[in-house]
């Protein structure tokens, strides 16, 4: 062991990973000071540890990137076509974005998500609302106001995604979600009684068995390994994305005010700060809940409208467009449904089918799906 | 026309009936006159046993149904929240003085349970949508406190039980039903020709932990005079007697005070961690309270954990990560430790509780009331943060944890007492764990005594070092990294925490093998 200050001194400059270079950041996760090769390596080498351990691909898949054009999409998209590269995953990536028609968000977001097509050279499919359903974002807001339309953003999105990789007939879509967001969920799943999705929440793979499985690479990532800004080192972004000097839009959607995941957000930020594993163990806790299997999950079936999978029978998306085609914007929001039910005003919206699980994951805005 | 719906439940049933009664003689039917009693009887009484709707035909009917249809705070059935606007609650406090939200101070209130004493107990928008007199407010939370008692067979006739008290207002609350609760079996005693059932003994027990609290010297009087006072509250609650004993924390390590302190200063200081260091504590308090309860033939221990305690717990261990042993903490009942651990306030709020208190005068002191830090500062503060915005979210939370599978130590094991006396009504419908579903543990972590998970179970009998029978929230946050300061924290442990790993006879261990001895070939030998 070096003796002495001076020893002291020179090594909390280096690398503890190497001993060879100057350590330029202290990893969030580990509070290790390392020096940036090592910090690519570690962060590049976790994300392919949890894809060989939860065997999330198999040779020949073509796989989906589900692209927004914010940091987390972003660097899924290069992370996954330098690993695919680099350790013969055999994949084919694409990525695929959904244009909600939001003027000023979505459009500029775009462009970012068209930049990374060309940097990565992965081809990338854009699916729209207005395609799909008829309606931008913006008429939507326009027709029901800024009550509720995350709902419909969510349940859309949801939609619009499984179509898109359907489109490109991928085996696979991957999502952005990182380990911030997980715990989040986790969270809120507890505050609101919700065991269910307490159970399924922090499964590294959802909807097997449905059409098109979705997987989050991202799940053990930390949200500031992907971008932090550390207020001592001025003017520089520390993080994955700066070093490799990725090209991503970081902007708030302009439709959602999410006062209540703030909440949580902000709780998980503080834990963050005075013990970084907090992350981690809230989603060790919530792989280890013990929850009895006997809940029962709503039977599977396919909408009788779209064909798309649904419980009831019609889907999420298919009753949502009916009520707005039909100047019935409320109808399938909240816990009654169906027409009748268009008339009762003030109740809490409740995210009532699965549909939504995924998406109501995140504000509407920083989604990277 | 309105519809509206109603909770159902047995509960909700019981605070249905005020209304109900009182709208047969009132003016307000003989004003709607177009239900007719009997009618509204059956409208009401169908609706109970099934039917979840029922139709008022007039408007006027309406506000004061609503504020019936949801009496309870957490309803989570479709009844309306109360909703009515300015025009409404003049209307309402027109028709029925009962559920009028007036708050001019010059009017006077009256219960709207019992309709004879004056409400003090605030209306609270989703606590309370009646406003109650101090008795209805107490019989509520006594009715919860005895329904948990009941169902989950928390004291039986033979029982000493010990509570710990720490001076705050919920163990105050837990010492004060237990009291009232003994008082009357004593009543039934005397009363009974055979005196067959015998009164279950209460003792009460203070942990004095000012050795390890920042209290200056100077103070330590204070201390002093206020475990007098404890004292006093004890005694003032006889007859029957009960007796108070002061547990010094540092008891478990040394007969020898001064020796007990010194040990119990350096082992703290080998936890670094701030959130560790106040579990830590945590967990040598109840080692005090057991080791105390098991020594002098208490047969239950009763804290006052209450809901909102407990929902800080739920959030502060899933920070933690022990999302696997959590269902073990929430439960009425923990039979994981030698003498059993029962809540029977577990379903009470803490601010119902400090204001039971507080209008019921119950003398309380809070003694060694340090302000949380670390994580557990954070998850209070979150927690009050989120109960702030929406009252129920506490019991929300606790409800979350309560659906999570417990564990088969979760109910109060089968004793011979309860099967020679077949005329106690047991209630074995409450004891609601199925016995398929509760899980059989047998390795508990050597530290918090949570149960290992399967992942944490292997490690644990790969070795048997005291590490190694750890969880790893105890891992990280309180056993010390070095491996010098970890010998120095093995060697400072009290003898029945360091026992646990010794000759692995660990606390759940030993429990489980005494309930399969007679299954067992004796393999002890070819073990060890």
């Amino acid at each position: 062991m070096p003796s002495g200050e001076e020893a002291k001194k020179s090594d909390s400059r280096q690398c503890c990973i190497c001993s060879l270079r100057r350590a330029v950041l202290k990893r969030p996760k580990t509070q290790q000071q390392i020096c940036r090769e090592c910090f690519f390596s570690a962060f590049e080498n976790e994300i392919h540890q949890v894809i060989v351990e939860n065997q999330l691909f198999r040779p020949g898949e073509r796989v989906a990137i589900g692209a927004s054009g914010g940091k987390d999409s972003t660097v899924l998209a290069y992370v996954l076509s330098e690993l695919n590269r680099r350790h013969n995953y055999g994949l084919d990536l694409y990525l695929l974005s959904v244009d909600e028609g939001i003027t000023g968000y979505r459009d500029d977001s775009l462009e970012t998500v068209k930049r990374n097509e060309v940097q990565y050279g992965l081809p990338l499919k854009i699916v729209s609302y207005k395609s799909l359903y008829g309606w931008t974002m913006d008429e939507i807001v326009k027709a029901i106001g800024l009550k509720n339309n995350c709902t419909f953003c969510g349940v859309f999105r949801r939609q619009a995604l499984d179509r898109g990789a359907a489109l490109l007939k991928t085996d696979k879509l991957v999502t952005g979600h990182n380990a911030d967001d997980m715990a989040e969920t986790v969270l809120l799943n507890i505050l609101r009684g919700d065991i269910a999705r307490l159970s399924r929440c922090t499964l590294i793979t959802t909807g097997e068995d449905g059409p098109i499985p979705r997987c989050k690479p991202f799940k053990y990532t930390y949200e500031k390994e992907i971008v932090i800004y550390p207020p001592h080192l001025k003017n520089y972004f520390y993080t994955y994305a700066y070093f490799k000097k990725l090209d991503y839009f970081s902007t708030e959607c302009i439709y959602s005010p999410n006062a209540y995941r703030g909440f949580a957000r902000e709780f998980i930020k503080d834990l963050e700060r005075i013990r970084p594993r907090a992350i981690i163990d809230i989603i060790r806790s919530g792989e280890n809940f013990r929850i009895s299997t006997s809940t029962k999950m709503p039977e599977q079936g396919t909408c009788e409208l779209c064909g798309y999978i649904s419980s009831q029978k019609w889907c999420k998306a298919c009753v949502l467009l009916d009520g707005l085609n039909r100047g019935l914007p409320r109808q399938g929001i909240g816990r009654t449904r169906g027409p009748n039910s268009a008339k009762k005003d003030g109740l809490k919206i409740q995210p009532e089918m699965e549909t939504e699980s995924v998406v109501r994951s995140k504000p509407c805005g920083t989604l990277d799906f | 026309m309105i519809s509206f719906r109603t909770c159902r439940g047995f509960s909700r049933f019981n605070q249905f009936r005020g209304p109900l009664s009182f709208s047969f003689d009132s003016p307000l039917l003989l004003e709607l006159h177009q239900i007719q009693p009997p009618e509204a009887v059956f409208l009401l009484q169908s609706n109970y046993f099934g039917t979840s709707e029922v139709t008022v035909k007039d408007e006027k009917f309406a506000p004061t149904q609503r504020a019936m249809a949801c009496g309870q705070s957490a309803c989570k059935s479709n009844c309306y929240k109360e909703e009515e606007d300015g025009n409404n609650q003049e209307e309402n406090g027109r028709i029925s003085g009962c559920t009028t939200t007036n708050t001019d101070s010059d009017h006077t209130v009256i219960c709207s349970k019992c309709k004879e004493k004056e409400a003090v107990v605030p209306h609270n928008n989703h606590l309370y949508h009646d406003q109650l007199c101090l008795e209805c407010f107490r019989s509520s939370l006594f009715g919860k406190f005895k329904l948990a008692v009941t169902s989950h067979s928390m004291i039986s006739p033979h029982d000493k039980v010990l509570i710990g008290f720490s001076g705050g207002p919920a163990s105050r609350v837990a010492l004060q039903f237990v009291h009232e609760m003994q008082l009357k079996a004593h009543m039934n005693f005397e009363a009974s020709r055979d005196r067959s059932l015998p009164v279950f003994g209460v003792g009460v027990a203070f942990v004095n932990e000012s050795a390890v609290s920042s209290v200056p010297s100077h103070q330590v009087h204070q201390v002093n005079e206020a475990i007098k006072d404890m004292e006093s509250i004890v005694s003032s609650l006889a007859p029957p007697m009960k007796e108070m004993y002061t547990i010094p924390l540092e008891g478990i390590f040394s007969e020898i005070p001064q020796e007990g302190k010194n040990l119990l200063h350096e082992l703290l200081n080998t936890i670094s961690d701030a959130t560790g260091k106040e579990d830590f504590l945590q967990h040598l308090r109840m080692l005090s309270l057991q080791k105390f309860a098991s020594d002098n033939g208490f047969s239950k221990l009763i804290l006052g954990s209450c809901a909102s305690r407990i929902a800080c717990h739920v959030i502060s261990a899933t920070v933690k990560g022990q999302g696997y042993s959590l269902p073990a903490d929430v439960q009425y009942v923990d039979a994981r430790w030698k003498i059993p651990v029962v809540l029977p306030l577990r379903d009470c709020l803490a601010h119902e509780l400090n204001l039971l208190c507080q209008l019921g005068s119950l003398r309380n002191l809070k003694l060694f009331d340090r302000p949380l830090s670390g994580i557990n500062g954070q998850v209070s503060s979150f927690v009050a943060l989120l109960q702030e915005e929406n009252p129920s979210r506490e019991r929300t939370i606790v409800r979350t944890a309560e659906k999570l599978t417990p564990f088969s130590f979760n109910k109060i094991p089968e004793t011979d007492h309860a099967n020679n006396h077949p005329s106690l009504p047991r209630r074995l419908k409450a004891q609601n764990l199925k016995s398929n579903e509760s899980i059989a543990v047998d390795v508990f972590c050597a530290v918090c005594v949570g149960p290992l998970s399967a992942s944490e179970m292997q490690k644990a009998k790969s070795g048997d070092q005291f590490a190694a029978n750890c969880c790893q929230s105890c891992l990280f946050q309180i056993l010390p990294k070095e491996p010098s300061a970890l010998q120095n924290f093995y060697s400072l442990l009290p003898e029945s925490m360091s026992r646990r790993v010794k000759g692995a006879n660990g606390v759940g261990r030993h429990w489980l093998r005494e309930k399969i001895a007679d299954c067992l070939l004796s393999d002890d030998e070819a073990e060890t």
